[in-house]
């Protein structure tokens, strides 16, 4: 690989440049246009830099709209719950599956596959049901239990001890390990990449998700941040664009801040997730 | 006799205490797994058979009813295709465009850590609100993007507000989203290809970029173009959030798309079991494209 | 004649300097061994020689042709990958046919469905599956040209490599550690064969391995290549029996060979022990110098017999002989003995012992690695000194 820059070098180089513009043109105008006061932004002109900067302005009408706190805190709490819950419970079973023996781990294994097949757009109608019934709709309950459990996750680690060497587990046996402590001991802490890419894929399905919180939660207080920006577009019959982007680029920037911080992880993450799934 | 008796039970024993263990260990997934998933799919099942509508008590058996009306429903139709065509402008051309960028960036040492970040961000972004920029951008007469087109003299057409171009709006902003993804998973593919047979190829013959790209790098992706392109179609069939946040529906049922028909015939109008039978017809489909992703990865792209 | 040769090839990559300008002639239907430790370079030649990396400097030529600005694809050489490298997407017939195609076929005749269209596609094509078969025949690998690379055992997929390399005529025939992921009887017998193709095709080969052995045993001439140089390139008995350089002997035969520190005197005299040895040396100059003897040339005697006084520090049995690692009592260096099974009865670890070595047999090597003439002194001087 010379450094030398030849001609189809460069024609590569303004490919990806060009493309990367057109990529990032929707943060350019966001960025653009949440410093635009209501009569810049109906002018219709192509400027990005605002004539009179109204980011004051626009900021402070987002955040008096929106409970911002309340929505990044019912993210977090959500996320987090949903994380915790699906580790916990697929990491054991995963582990039972690859290394241990019995009778039902075959069926166990069709119902993982089969269930990959099912989203949760196909079971919310029985879901919501029965959430109806039991009056928990508007509740944290309502929005992390479905996802209790997590087939993909599952699915994800059993490939990861799969891998794992038999003597590993032999080795904790003779060492007086209870199988319990295993699981706590040596595996987990060995599924560390498997769990940190699960994680990223987790949290990043689950914070985009408008599908769900939308059909339990109708109460602004339990607002995760999509449905939270859904309720505020509504509320501003979607015409205030400086307070809208303004809005938008609050309840954007804690994912992309944690990508760009993380950025490698994270590509290696859904990699990871993509590719096994 | 006895000696041979006495190690084989005690493997019973440790055999049995194994189970026990591990029935113990996957006993909360198990318990998970049929509340919430094998229950609610034989309940989407059963439901489709009723009349079942939320806030009215009793229901009854329908037979295949629902499934009668579903193929007079004209927005259930509608719907349907907009899906399809919807799906058949995003797939193709987010896997092209993401194995093109894959290959660009793969090729070109320079800022391979940058380009793969930009492309990438759509991928991590909220995407109810990227969506919301994107109506922006779309907008009529304060966007960007038709006084773009205006600096060369082409009208923009009224992007999300026409049904005639309402689906092609959707689009763009699909293939924004997923492009990024579909390439990350093409860096991956390339990576994983030994250096060696390029070098073979090299000393074969293969002269120019073309050839080897034909003998090698083309070949040696297919598992993870099949891959590519099954989650692609799976993730285009289920476009959402950005109909339910810009159009729902709209104008005049031009962006139907089948998870926004469900939502709204099931949570809106809450006719669950019309809801449930058009839910059927939508995992039929993802059923039937993980059996041709099987069917195919077995004939073709199975090398070993 | 040379039919290939490389000048004063030099590569560094990031600072790190891999070749120091090497150069080597092959003759005409020469079998050359490259064999070094792993990173001295050789594979990096290997693929420089094969265009498949450029050198910084130096001329590579083949033929009458100097070919270091050609790419791979215009050198007509062929190469066996360590890993094989075949197409895993193709049969092992398909795979052979590769070369064959790319050259004889142009871009429009490769496409699929549209290529069977094109003019002469298919006399071409006809002609190329000859080939196949009549290279697949002479490899034995005829029953196996329709299964898939994944298919095939390590053998087979390494013979699938040699066919592809073989079935076009190329000027030069590269190997990289073709034999590496064999197991180790497979590999043996391996050796023999891949001789045997060369004395057919007669095709000049440069062979790549770590494994001395394999260097030993196959090549009409050996090159030791250790840390970006090449130390020496002779026959292999030359290579074992007459080392040029400390290094190249360190590096060939096993046991390894002793190598003993000792001075030499102004006159050119280098004593050890009880043994002397005679260098021609530029007079009026000590220099530290170092003695190497093969374990086969250390015999064992009694305690307080022989040259040098030891203790067996353990013993290594073989089989047909058996390896005695002794101590000198005199300066700790521990030397080693490749006796008989006869000769070791009874010894024991800890056990005082003579060590006599064969003064004929003795090497001597200067303080930089160059290896010195040397001759054991005359008997008559002997008696002086026992006298």
């Amino acid at each position: 690989m010379s450094e030398t820059l030849t001609l189809g070098r460069l024609f590569r180089l303004a490919l990806l440049s060009f493309g990367a513009l057109i990529f990032l043109a929707p943060y350019i105008f966001m960025l653009s246009t949440a410093g635009k006061d209501q009569s810049e932004i109906f002018s219709a002109s192509l400027s990005l830099i605002p004539q009179h900067f109204s980011y004051l302005a626009n900021f402070t009408k987002a955040v008096m709209r929106v409970s911002v706190p309340t929505l990044l805190l019912n993210g977090v709490i959500v996320c987090g719950l949903i994380l915790v819950l699906q580790v916990v419970v697929a990491v054991p079973c995963a582990y039972a599956m690859a290394k241990l023996k019995f009778g039902a781990a075959r069926i166990l294994m069709a119902v993982v596959m089969l269930g990959l097949l099912v989203p949760i757009h196909a079971t919310a109608l029985p879901l919501y049901v029965a959430f109806d019934r039991l009056a928990l709709l508007n509740s944290y309950t309502a929005l992390v239990a479905p996802f209790s459990i997590s087939v993909f996750g599952i699915f994800l680690f059993l490939q990861f001890f799969r891998a794992m060497p038999d003597d590993l587990i032999h080795a904790a046996r003779l060492d007086g390990m209870s199988e319990v402590g295993i699981v706590a001991r040596v595996i987990v802490p060995n599924a560390w990449p498997a769990v940190t890419a699960f994680a990223i894929f987790s949290v990043v399905a689950h914070w985009n998700d408008l599908f769900w919180p939308l059909i339990v939660v109708t109460n602004q207080s339990y607002a995760t941040p999509p449905l939270g920006l859904l309720f505020f577009r509504a509320a501003e019959a979607g015409d205030d664009y400086g307070a809208l982007m303004a809005a938008t680029l609050i309840i954007t920037l804690p994912l992309v801040v944690a990508f760009l911080l993380a950025q490698k992880r994270f590509v290696e993450g859904i990699t990871m997730t993509g590719l096994k799934g | 006799m006895a000696d041979v008796a006495l190690p084989a039970s005690a493997a019973e024993t440790a055999g049995r205490r194994e189970a026990q263990i591990a029935w113990l260990l996957a006993s909360p997934a198990i318990l998970l797994m049929l509340l919430f998933i094998v229950l609610p799919t034989i309940a989407v099942l059963v439901l489709g058979f009723t009349d079942f509508e939320l806030g009215y008590g009793g229901f009854r058996f329908v037979g295949f009813e629902n499934y009668a009306d579903l193929i007079g429903d004209r927005t259930f139709r509608r719907s349907l295709w907009n899906t399809t065509v919807y799906t058949t402008i995003v797939t193709p051309v987010s896997i092209v465009l993401g194995l093109g960028i894959a290959l660009l960036i793969e090729s070109e040492p320079r800022g391979r850590d940058f380009f793969r970040t930009v492309y990438f961000l759509p991928v991590a972004s909220l995407l109810v609100a990227m969506a919301t920029v994107w109506q922006y951008l779309f907008h009529p007469s304060i966007g960007p993007l038709n006084a773009f087109l205006a600096l060369f003299g082409i009208p923009g057409p009224n992007w999300l507000g026409a049904s005639s171009t309402v689906v092609y709006g959707l689009s763009i902003i699909g293939i924004w989203q997923s492009v990024g993804f579909n390439m990350v998973l093409f860096l991956a593919g390339l990576t994983a290809i030994p250096r060696e047979l390029y070098a073979a190829a090299e000393v074969d013959g293969a002269k120019s970029a073309a050839d080897r790209f034909r003998l090698v790098t083309w070949p040696m992706l297919g598992p993870t173009t099949l891959f590519v392109t099954t989650i692609s179609v799976i993730n285009s069939v289920k476009v959402f959030e950005t109909v339910k946040t810009l159009t729902e529906g709209g104008p005049n049922k031009a962006s139907e798309m089948l998870l926004f028909t469900i939502y709204q015939e099931g949570f809106v109008y809450l006719r669950v079991g019309y809801a449930s039978a058009m839910t059927v017809v939508f995992l039929a489909i993802l059923v039937v494209l993980m059996i041709l992703q099987y069917r195919f990865l077995d004939r073709q792209v199975h090398y070993t | 004649m040379n039919v290939f040769s490389l000048r004063d090839i030099r590569k560094s990559f990031a600072g790190n300097t891999i070749l120091k300008g090497v150069s080597l002639d092959v003759e005409a239907g020469e079998f050359i061994a490259l064999v070094g430790p792993s990173g001295c370079g050789k594979s990096t030649l290997l693929r420089i020689v094969a265009g498949l990396e450029h050198p910084d400097s130096g001329e590579i030529r083949i033929g009458d042709r100097e070919v270091s600005q050609l790419r791979a694809a215009d050198r007509n050489i062929a190469m066996v990958f360590q890993s094989y490298a075949l197409y895993p997407h193709l049969t092992a017939g398909q795979n052979i046919a590769v070369p064959l195609a790319m050259r004889k076929l142009t871009g429009m005749q490769r496409l699929p469905f549209i290529g069977a269209l094109r003019p002469g596609q298919r006399r071409i094509c006809a002609d190329i599956q000859r080939q196949v078969a009549a290279t697949a025949v002479s490899l034995k690998i005829d029953h196996l040209l329709d299964r898939k690379p994944g298919q095939m055992s390590g053998g087979q997929r390494q013979r699938v490599a040699l066919a592809r390399a073989m079935v076009r005529n190329p000027s030069v025939f590269l190997m990289d550690e073709p034999l590496s992921n064999l197991d180790a009887n497979l590999r043996v017998h391996a050796r023999g064969e891949i001789v045997e193709l060369h004395r057919r095709a007669g095709v000049p080969t440069l062979y790549v391995t770590h494994d001395q052995s394999e260097a030993l045993s196959m090549a009409d001439r050996v090159a030791v290549m250790i840390g970006g140089n090449l130390l020496q390139l002779a026959a292999p008995q030359t290579i074992y029996d007459d080392p040029s350089h400390v290094e190249v002997a360190r590096f060939i035969g096993q046991p390894r060979i002793n190598l003993l520190p000792a001075i030499r005197d102004a006159q050119g005299m280098v004593q050890f022990g009880t043994l002397r040895l005679t260098s021609p040396a530029e007079p009026g100059q000590a220099a530290n110098v170092t003695l190497g003897i093969r374990p086969e040339f250390v015999q064992l005697r009694p305690e307080s017999q022989g040259m040098l006084a030891a203790r067996v520090e353990r013993l290594e049995f073989l089989g047909s002989e058996v390896i005695v690692f002794a101590k000198l009592a005199a300066i700790g260096e521990t030397v080693l003995a490749k006796v008989t099974p006869a000769e070791a009865r009874g010894l024991t670890a800890g056990q005082a012992i003579g060590l006599q070595m064969d003064p004929s047999r003795m090497m001597l090597f200067a303080e930089d690695g160059r290896r010195l003439p040397s001759a054991p002194v005359s008997a008559a001087a002997r008696e002086a000194v026992h006298g």
